[in-house]
């Protein structure tokens, strides 16, 4: 059940941040949308690891060495997304950077006035 | 009009992506055949606790060096664009508020409870939840305070890059040491495993992710640091 509420939200959180990147103008909120896709895949992925009735793949006195194999789930997509997340946030900073730059040249964050690269 | 329906169009379709694709996703009941080698090999063979900090230190340690790779040229690229043309940088004309007692004598306490929180954060990634990147988030969250108590405030440039570039050094030289001590590049078996689930265990996966903490702290300090001086009266 909850790896399907997970990827349920993670499933709608990218077609909220596609939906709000499509829509709107200001550059501002074309990268909050953006963010917001993000964070969805990263839902999206971790869920795919999540087994019912297992833990984390920490090993500890409650999850012996022995057990491991039986009693944890998948550690891969949690270390993909640990990159997915590191990555993401250094685009999130270039695309805040790069909008400040546009900012800086032309006075306004509505897309619209940017029509250098418009056919 | 048009252009709000074809993008209603556009998302009805991939959500209709997502519904095929979730209807048939069946749930995995036993591990798959990396994901069983990593649970049954890697608290034998590396003796880390946290079988996650594991595959991203040794494991596919080239990929984590990949990571900090692009974090790195991300930081540098933001310093690039935002110092250009700000040589002549004006001071500030307008007097900028005091920022309050509590924010203050707050951040005063906090500052250093939060550099010890991210520095205990990433020298147990091989036993807790946590690592390099979480740990080095903590400590930049540090600067993103001080930051707020006083947007004046400018970390010294010479001391990230010192930070940073010598922890990437260090990072790439235990690589190395692990081509010519063990089994190939970032092998952690350069130190003894150590008792299993102690601070001093895990070889060198501590000191790697250590490095990897204060290199991510350096550089989203950095990032802040060139975003704050972008600000003007």
């Amino acid at each position: 059940m909850m790896d399907w509420i997970a990827m349920t939200t993670g499933f709608i959180l990218i077609l909220m941040g596609l939906y709000g990147a499509l829509t709107h103008r200001n550059i501002l909120r074309i990268i909050v949308s953006f963010t917001l896709a993000n964070t969805g895949v990263n839902l999206v992925l971790v869920s795919v690891g999540y087994m019912l009735g297992r833990t984390a793949p920490i090993l500890d006195k409650a999850v012996p060495m022995a057990e491991a194999v039986t009693r944890i789930i998948d550690p891969l997509p949690q270390a993909l997304v640990l990159t997915a997340i590191v990555i993401g946030l250094g685009i999130t900073a270039m695309m805040l950077t790069y909008a400040y730059k546009l900012y800086e040249a032309k006075g306004s964050l509505d897309i619209a006035s940017y029509r250098e690269l418009k056919w | 009009m048009i252009r709000n329906f074809a993008v209603l169009l556009l998302l009805l379709g991939l959500a209709g992506i997502f519904i095929h694709l979730m209807q048939g996703y069946i749930p995995a009941t036993e591990l798959n055949q990396s994901a069983h080698y990593y649970a049954a090999h890697s608290a034998e063979d590396l003796g880390a606790a946290n079988i996650v900090t594991a595959i991203i230190v040794t494991y596919r340690g080239l990929d984590t060096l990949g990571e900090v790779t692009v974090l790195f040229l991300a930081a540098t690229i933001i310093g690039m664009v935002l110092a250009n043309g700000h040589k002549a940088q004006r001071s500030l004309q307008r007097q900028l508020p005091p920022s309050g007692e509590l924010l203050t004598t707050a951040s005063r306490l906090l500052t250093p409870l939060i550099l010890l929180f991210g520095a205990y954060v990433f020298v147990n990634g091989h036993l807790t939840p946590g690592g390099g990147f979480q740990g080095g988030a903590i400590l930049a969250s540090a600067a993103l305070l001080l930051l707020l108590t006083d947007p004046l405030k400018r970390f010294s440039h010479r001391l990230i890059a010192v930070v940073e570039s010598l922890s990437g050094l260090l990072f790439i030289a235990i690589g190395v040491l692990g081509m010519v001590l063990a089994g190939g590049f970032l092998d952690s078996r350069i130190l003894p495993t150590g008792a299993f689930g102690t601070l001093f265990s895990a070889g060198s996966i501590p000191l790697i992710y250590s490095l990897i903490g204060l290199k991510v702290g350096a550089e989203f300090t950095s990032m802040l640091n060139n975003l704050a001086e972008t600000e003007k009266s």
